[in-house]
This record gives C-alpha cells, sequence and structure tokens, in this order.
C-alpha cells in the first residue's frame, strides 16, 4: 500500500516536469533531475527487445543542459509547443532511499499554424531520490513511447 | 527540341524538362503519375532495393517484413541457408500473408483463407483445395504452381540483404562500383547488432529526403550544431564520391585541421557561433575504428538506403515512400557484435547527433516538407542544381551538389525522362 503522501509528491513532480515543458521553461527541466541520471526516449518495441538506443539519450544533467541549448542556439525546427497529460502515478518498490514509479503520459503537439497532432503516448519508467535539500528528483526517467513512429522530428523533450 | 526531353502529362499535355542535370522542376515532387511510374521504373526496375540485414534473419525460418517502394514483402532465412523475399501479398484474394515485422516461422499462412506458402513464398496448399463432402473446391486442374506472389532475387553484400525484380539488374558490386563497394566494406567490416530501430514519418516525396541525403553543399550550412564543434564544415578536407551512373554516393570529412578556420565567421554565415559549448562534450569524443581519420561517412544506395557512419555512430536508413508527398524513413542504430562496453556507451551517447531528434539531423526532418510546401503552387519551376558545375563527377570538395544530379541522371535514365 502507497503512501499517500508519496503519491501525491510523485503526482506533484510530474505536473510541474509537464508545466515546465509545456510552457516552454526548458531552461528548468534538468533541474528535475539529478547530476548523475539517465534520461532516454525510446520506444516500447525497442525496451521489450532490450535495445539500448534511444532518439534522446543523456546520461548526466549536463547533457540535458546541452539538449536545451542546442535547440535554443542551433537546432531549426518550426514553432511549436506540446501539451503533456501525465496520468496517476504508479510507485513501484523503494530500494534504498531511491522509490521506483511510472506513469502514463500523453503529448499533443500544436504546430504553429494551428494543427495538433497526437505527438506521442507512453509511460514514464521512473526512478527518483530526494536530493539534500529532501527535494525529489529523477536518477532515471526513461520515455517508453507506444509507437516506434516520431513525426518530423523531436526537438522538445518528452 | 535542343535537348530538352518531354514528360506527358496526366492531361496529356507534354511537360518539358530544361537540358542538362542542373535544374529540377517542381513536378516531379508533385504528380500521382509519376509516384506511380516510380513504383514500375524505379523499385520494381534494376536496381537493389535494401531489404534488412542479415542478422535479422540468421536461422532458417527467421523473418523480417519490409518494404521496396510501396510493395510489402517478406525476407526469410530458407531451409538452404538462402535468404529467399517474396511479395507480401497472398496469391488468392491479396491480403498481407505475413502480420508481423519480424520473427521465425516453419511457414507461413494467410489469415483470410488460410492459404499456406513455404519459405521461399511459393504456394504449398489451399484450404478445402477438394471441396467439402464432395462439393465445392478448385478445378481439378487448379495449379498451384502457377500463381503465387512475386518473388524478389537477393543478395548479401557485408550483411545487407538486397533485393530486386528485375533479371537485369547486375551483381552488387557492379552496380555499386567498385569505389562505393569499398566504401561499404569499410564501415561494414565485422559483424553488426541493432541496438534501436525507430521510424521517421516526414511530410515529403521521397525523393526530396534522398537528395538531403546527397546533397553534401548543405550540411555544414543548416546543421549549426555540427559547424559550431567543428564536427564537420566544408572547409573541413574530404569530398564526395560518385559512382559511374551517378547513382551512389559516399561523402566524407576528415578529422579537422588544428589551424583556426573563418571561413563561415568570415561570410556572416548563422552557423557560426562561438559562444555555443557543451556542457557535457562526452558525445563529440571519437574513436578512430577504422584508421583512416574519416570522422563522417553518409553513402547511399540507388534508390532508397543511406549508410550513415557519424563518428562512432553507425546506422542504416531505408526510405519507403508514401504517396506523392509523405514518406517513412525507417532507422536502424548498429554497434558491432564485439563493442566493448565502453565504446557501446559512446555509440548510445553519439546516437544524440541522429535520428528524430538528432543535434544534426533533426533539421532533416523538417527541411524536405518545407520543400514541397514552398513548391505547392510552382509545379512548372525549378530547383537550381549547379554547385561545383553541371557534372556528376567525384570531387574533393562538399560544396558540389555532383551526387544530387548524379541521383537525377540515374533517375531520368530509369523513367525515360
Amino acid at each position: 500500500m502507497t503512501e499517500p503522501a508519496t503519491l501525491l509528491r510523485l503526482a506533484t513532480l510530474n505536473t510541474a516536469y509537464a508545466a515546465c515543458i509545456d510552457a516552454d521553461r526548458l531552461e528548468d527541466w534538468p533541474g528535475f533531475f539529478h547530476e548523475r541520471c539517465l534520461y532516454k526516449i525510446t520506444t516500447a518495441d525497442n525496451h521489450k527487445r532490450g535495445y539500448a538506443a534511444g532518439v534522446v539519450y543523456a546520461d548526466s544533467r549536463a547533457m540535458l543542459h546541452d539538449r536545451v541549448s542546442a535547440l535554443r542556439q542551433a537546432n531549426i525546427y518550426e514553432r511549436q509547443n506540446y501539451r503533456h497529460i501525465v496520468g496517476m502515478p504508479s510507485v513501484g518498490a523503494t530500494e534504498g532511499n531511491e522509490i521506483s514509479a511510472e506513469a502514463p503520459f500523453l503529448v499533443v503537439r500544436t504546430m504553429r499554424d494551428g494543427r495538433m497532432d497526437l505527438f506521442a503516448t507512453g509511460v514514464y519508467l521512473d526512478r527518483l531520490r530526494e536530493d539534500a535539500d529532501g527535494a525529489l528528483r529523477f536518477t532515471e526517467r526513461l520515455v517508453i513511447c507506444d509507437s516506434s513512429r516520431f513525426d518530423t522530428l523531436l526537438a522538445i523533450p518528452l | 527540341m535542343d535537348g530538352t526531353s518531354v514528360q506527358p502529362g496526366l492531361d496529356g499535355s507534354a511537360r518539358p524538362w530544361p537540358p542538362g542535370l542542373t535544374r529540377v522542376p517542381f513536378w516531379v515532387y508533385q504528380e500521382r503519375d509519376i509516384a506511380r511510374q516510380e513504383q514500375a521504373r524505379i523499385f520494381q526496375g534494376p536496381v537493389w532495393n535494401f531489404l534488412c540485414l542479415e542478422v535479422d534473419v540468421p536461422n532458417t525460418g527467421d523473418f523480417r517484413t519490409t518494404i521496396v517502394g510501396e510493395m510489402p514483402v517478406v525476407v526469410v532465412r530458407g531451409d538452404n541457408g538462402a535468404v529467399h523475399a517474396f511479395e507480401n501479398r497472398c496469391a488468392h484474394r491479396g491480403a498481407l500473408i505475413c502480420l508481423e515485422d519480424g520473427g521465425s516461422a516453419r511457414d507461413f499462412a494467410c489469415v483470410y483463407h488460410a492459404w499456406r506458402y513455404d519459405l521461399c513464398g511459393n504456394l504449398t496448399s489451399v484450404a478445402f483445395r477438394h471441396g467439402v463432402n464432395g462439393q465445392g473446391g478448385m478445378a481439378k486442374d487448379f495449379d498451384m504452381a502457377a500463381i503465387g506472389p512475386r518473388k524478389l532475387r537477393t543478395t548479401i553484400f557485408c550483411g545487407l540483404v538486397f533485393g530486386t525484380l528485375s533479371s537485369a539488374t547486375p551483381p552488387i558490386e557492379d552496380y555499386l562500383g567498385e569505389a562505393i563497394s569499398a566504401r561499404v566494406r569499410r564501415v561494414l567490416k565485422k559483424p553488426v547488432e541493432v541496438i534501436g530501430r525507430f521510424i521517421q514519418p516526414l511530410p515529403n516525396n521521397w525523393k526530396l529526403y534522398m537528395e538531403n541525403v546527397k546533397d553534401t553543399y548543405h550540411a555544414s550550412l543548416l546543421h549549426l550544431f555540427f559547424a559550431t564543434f567543428r564536427i564537420t564544415r566544408l572547409s573541413q578536407g574530404g569530398g564526395v564520391l560518385v559512382s559511374e551512373s551517378g547513382a551512389h554516393h559516399a561523402s566524407t570529412t576528415l578529422a579537422p585541421a588544428q589551424a583556426a578556420d573563418t571561413t563561415y565567421r568570415d561570410a556572416g554565415l548563422r552557423s557560426d557561433n562561438a559562444s555555443f559549448r557543451l556542457a557535457d562534450p562526452g558525445l563529440l569524443e571519437i574513436r578512430d575504428e577504422w584508421g583512416d581519420g574519416i570522422q563522417l561517412q553518409i553513402l547511399s544506395v540507388f534508390p532508397g538506403f543511406v549508410l550513415q557512419q557519424i563518428h562512432n555512430c553507425l546506422a542504416v536508413r531505408q526510405i519507403v515512400p508514401r504517396g506523392v508527398d509523405a514518406m517513412d524513413l525507417h532507422w536502424t542504430y548498429l554497434g558491432f557484435a564485439n563493442d566493448t562496453p565502453d565504446l557501446r556507451a559512446l555509440r548510445l551517447k553519439q546516437c544524440n547527433l541522429v535520428g528524430p531528434a538528432g543535434f544534426v539531423s533533426m533539421e532533416d526532418g523538417c527541411v524536405g516538407g518545407f520543400v514541397q510546401r514552398g513548391t505547392a503552387a510552382a509545379e512548372d519551376a525549378e530547383s537550381v542544381v549547379e554547385m561545383g558545375g553541371s557534372g556528376t563527377e567525384t570531387q574533393t570538395t562538399r560544396a558540389t551538389e555532383a551526387a544530387v544530379r548524379g541521383f537525377w541522371k540515374e533517375w531520368r535514365g530509369l523513367m525515360g525522362i
């Protein structure tokens, strides 16, 4: 039986995470992770087969910062934004001070001309630990997309 | 006609193609009739289409389904160890025979009426062929051997399985030519394994993507990430190799010279930004696995295959047309089977460079769509493909569109345009 307090903390964290991306505060996004972390976007099929590669793969918070810098300064893509709908998390086992959890997500992408697409659905497979200040941060967030297809390009993180 | 070739339009009117290879009219990306003819003349013509990797079908009965142009195809390892390929279409009513991406099977049965096929694609049984209780069934002289899905001739080169529907397609190494064959051998020098698969639907005609792959001119101009980190810039050593036919290419970029390079800054181009530095430069580490200083090699095989070595990030890409203004790009990321853990870890990091979210390939996902949309009302206008002259010869610079012209030379030859 999961403590309601843990559930609430995770749901609050996921809500803040989604709002950060959807409101284009991408500079704050790496702050949801520990310095040593793993963030990967892949597909359910790759995950099932044990294929390790992702379309995005970061094993440090610095790499997440670099992803944001590249989006801001280097990469060319049409203006677009996401709306994340993140479902209620389910909390798994706690090992030492690390919690495992997962939550389903759905992301609608709106392009500059107003076109809206169901861009991605899937599940976040998370491992979290408190930082020195007692705030929960991700040591691992695997973004497992249900579909193997990524339309046109994936610029903004999921 | 001063060398101008003419293509009859759907309404019977003739469309002019300007002389030479330096102009490409935009209707080639727009007309349904062209797309239909491409299926017969290009994809089902005298070309080698990439089907799958040999490691996808290691043992008897192992199969993968793929697409050649728009034709669904089953690729399967037969009893004799040979790799067979046949159209994924039941001889009866035309339904897909195989509904999985891959797997292992003793034979194949169409789900619709249970007609069965062996691993070579031969029809072996027809359900209720002799009827039920003496009634119904097929005619006594019904000949199973006379019908069946079309079979492709296959060949394997460096672990890549190719297929063709034409008896006129030359052996793969003759098709590629010596120089391009050597470039394939260079990258795929030992057994590979798959480390990820992704599909990237693109909002453009398939030819726009293939041109982009062959366009060595755009790389350091569109892709700021590369230019800024000196991963590739046109002033870096390298060049583009174009096969004799024009059909295939391999572009290379050599390790950068250490001297300061102001070509871009002097030209005031967007793609030089000294303030942009990585917080974690780990993904820019490069191992010279090939010992030849080639940091980057992009190779294309006509009509729709790409072999990529970007640093230590290896992938094959397969182009699948989806009508006139859409296509799917199938990415398969690779490592070598004997990778050390740290080399594999480096490849995983470098995968950030490519694919739908790639620091250097993201833009390739949208730029074809920009052309498709930009030319929507300009079917009779033409693109200018004149960088580096008007020929298709191998060049020691990447500031050229020779490989793009080579593509059109081959395409027009096969299409008779």
